[in-house]
């Protein structure tokens, strides 16, 4: 139990009473989320339970038709994925992480390219090519991903887990506050998980606080500090690793066992 | 309920190195190998590695050796003056492959390009003989038709959601036939050009460095185009909006690329360029006709695959094309030269699509 961050430090990013409705269906009711300073929080569920739809909400792909967000304990609002990164939440996607033509610096800054100073960048928007390889070589190495030989390769040459690797640079060198990962090792193999799972632990003892969607149990148990399970549109219970087993953890997950408020459980 | 009865059997399960482990049947040695991502390569694997980094490489060598088989089959390839008349009958199509090669960099196509050239020089050539309009002024105006084309273009693709192909497909006729109905079908003689607006066929004035070695003005014009679009593409963020848009538009958007306002952008460059390539196919002919500029679409559209510009989008350069502009060129004169029918030309060139075609399947490949 050790690793359980203290539950009375201000949550980094919090969600209460989060709703979203599309027509006739309501994808999540009433649900709330906490994810505290420094922690590697899973959220697991099974397929429809909709922890898909709480972490749009949270990382401004989808606007939650009641309940609000906070950010470091003060109420925000996201139209858009890019309000939360402007307010340094980082998302890494499952499938749309990186730009595969694009070289390795050109992903880095997709979509914030660094300009050059002077009339050059503001008025002909020239791009200080320089500058960003710098910056992204060196992101790369301070995560020991220096492996990759080669700033300006297109990021379709490198493997499954090399390009995951970028992604997840991409997301600690811009994050402030949170990082999201969405399936992060869904696409890999064995080894290559093991290496990304390795970086998150990385990206977290950095500081930053991570929020992890997986469907994989074993992944979840080696890296998470607490568990959020999510079952029919709402959490049912925040648990430990250390607390409780995997099996217990799905039977949550699938509603074969109930949890009381004292085993983290969440009326 | 959690029950208390959990017995000390599920502790070794809380150890996670050993769950993950157990769980994917790896053994715990496995730990320090996962540091590096290494990659096996055979010598194919790095022939495809290399063209894929370098994309202009392989129709540069097509064109080197076309060149040189041509040079040494026919003695008469190889002059200033058969290299002059290549030069001047790649202008059109190279200035349209600059058009072509940014939409298709977006993923799209552009079949409009050769009907909204012909739009263009007729409305400047009405204008200008006909109207009597200040012939700058009309020339202005012709391209400017150009423009707002290229800008409809856009706004089917962008607005109403159209396909690129079925979009311009329709523009294409539609443009084509105003042009033919503001002509009024009528050609405009080239000493009525010459009298009342010879700034129209400045671009067919030539420059000869080298006694014989001709170079037209458009041709120049041409070759600036394509230092200026090599600049634009690679070095500002609206070059990289223009490739990552056409890579993985989902991608680009996720990251905040405004990528209905980039594809727009593109198609309005590229009615710019063919209200431009209006004016030079002015130039070209000495005269200003209604006649459709036979295959415009089509060759642009060969020219870029020949570079090796993918048709899948986000993947090439402006520079290919010239270059695959160039190929075409090449192997039209060459085979004219050794005495053969045009219809081995349009042979030729059409094996040369598939084999880029397929090159660039190949390549796309790479890393899988």
């Amino acid at each position: 139990m050790t690793t359980t961050p203290t539950a009375t430090a201000t949550p980094v990013l919090e969600g209460r009473g989060l709703t979203k409705r599309f027509g006739h269906v309501t994808a999540i009711e009433d649900s709330n989320f906490e994810l505290l300073p420094g922690e590697i929080l899973a959220v697991i569920g099974d397929n429809g339970a909709g922890k898909s739809s709480l972490i749009k909400c949270l990382c401004g792909a989808y606007t939650p038709d009641e309940g609000e967000i906070l950010l470091d304990g003060e109420p925000v609002q996201f139209r858009s994925p890019i309000d939360a990164r402007a307010l340094g939440i980082e998302t890494v996607y499952q499938n749309l992480a990186v730009s595969p033509g694009r070289d390795i610096a050109q992903n880095m800054y997709l979509g914030r390219e660094r300009r050059k100073p002077g009339v050059m960048g503001s008025l002909f928007r020239v791009l200080d090519k320089a500058y960003m390889r710098d910056h992204a070589r060196q992101q790369l190495s301070d995560l020991g991903l220096l492996t990759i030989q080669d700033i300006t390769q297109a990021v379709e040459t490198l493997s499954g887990g090399q390009r995951q690797g970028v992604a997840v640079a991409r997301a600690a060198a811009f994050a402030t506050r949170v990082v999201i990962m969405d399936e992060p090792t869904a696409a890999l193999g064995v080894k290559e998980s093991r290496r990304v799972l390795e970086l998150i632990k990385d990206v977290r003892d950095r500081g930053l606080p991570i929020i992890l969607i997986s469907h994989n149990m074993p992944h979840v148990f080696e890296v998470a500090d607490r568990i959020h399970i999510h079952r029919l549109g709402r959490r049912v219970a925040v648990v430990s690793p250390e607390s409780h087993t995997m099996s217990d953890t799905v039977a949550i997950m699938t509603g074969a066992m109930v949890v009381s408020p004292e085993e983290g459980g969440t009326p | 309920m959690v029950s208390d009865e959990k017995t000390t059997d599920d502790r070794a399960e809380r150890r996670p190195t050993d769950q993950l482990a157990a769980a994917e049947g790896i053994a715990g040695s496995a730990v320090g190998d996962v540091a590096s991502f290494e990659q096996s390569q055979s010598p194919l694997d790095r022939l495809q590695r290399f063209l894929h980094s370098r994309p202009l490489v392989s129709p540069s060598v097509v064109l080197l050796l076309a060149f040189l088989f041509f040079s040494i089959a026919g003695d008469r390839f190889f002059t200033a003056t058969n290299t002059s008349t290549i030069l001047a009958q790649v202008m059109i199509i190279g200035t349209l492959g600059i058009a072509q090669t940014l939409v298709i960099l977006t993923g799209g196509i552009d079949l409009s390009v050769g009907a909204i050239t012909l739009f263009a020089s007729v409305v400047m050539g009405k204008l200008a003989v006909g109207w009597g309009w200040n012939p700058w002024l009309a020339l202005l105006f012709g391209i400017g038709i150009g423009l707002a084309c290229g800008a409809a273009n856009g706004l089917l693709v962008t607005r109403l959601k159209l396909p690129p192909f079925i979009a311009t497909l329709g523009t294409l006729s539609v443009f084509g036939a105003l042009a033919q109905w503001f002509s009024e079908n009528q050609t405009l003689r080239s000493t009525d050009v010459q009298e009342q607006a010879s700034n129209l066929l400045w671009f067919g004035r030539v420059w000869e460095p080298l006694s014989g070695f001709r170079v037209t003005y458009g041709v120049v014009f041409m070759l600036l185009l394509y230092a200026f679009f090599t600049f634009a593409l690679s070095r500002t963020t609206w070059g990289e909006h223009v490739y990552a848009t056409g890579d993985e538009p989902e991608t680009a958007r996720l990251v905040g690329i405004n990528t209905s306002r980039v594809l727009l952008s593109v198609y309005v460059v590229a009615g710019l360029l063919a209200g431009l390539a209006g004016w030079l196919w002015i130039g070209r002919i000495g005269a200003v006709s209604p006649i459709p500029i036979v295959n415009a679409n089509l060759e642009s559209i060969t020219a870029v695959v020949i570079g090796g510009t993918s048709l899948f989008g986000g993947r090439g350069l402006v520079l290919g094309t010239l270059i695959g502009a160039l190929i075409v060129g090449v192997f039209d004169s060459g085979l004219s030269v050794l005495g053969f029918e045009p219809l081995w030309r349009v042979f030729a060139i059409g094996v040369l699509v598939l084999v880029a075609v397929a090159l660039d399947q190949w390549i796309r490949r790479v890393g899988k």
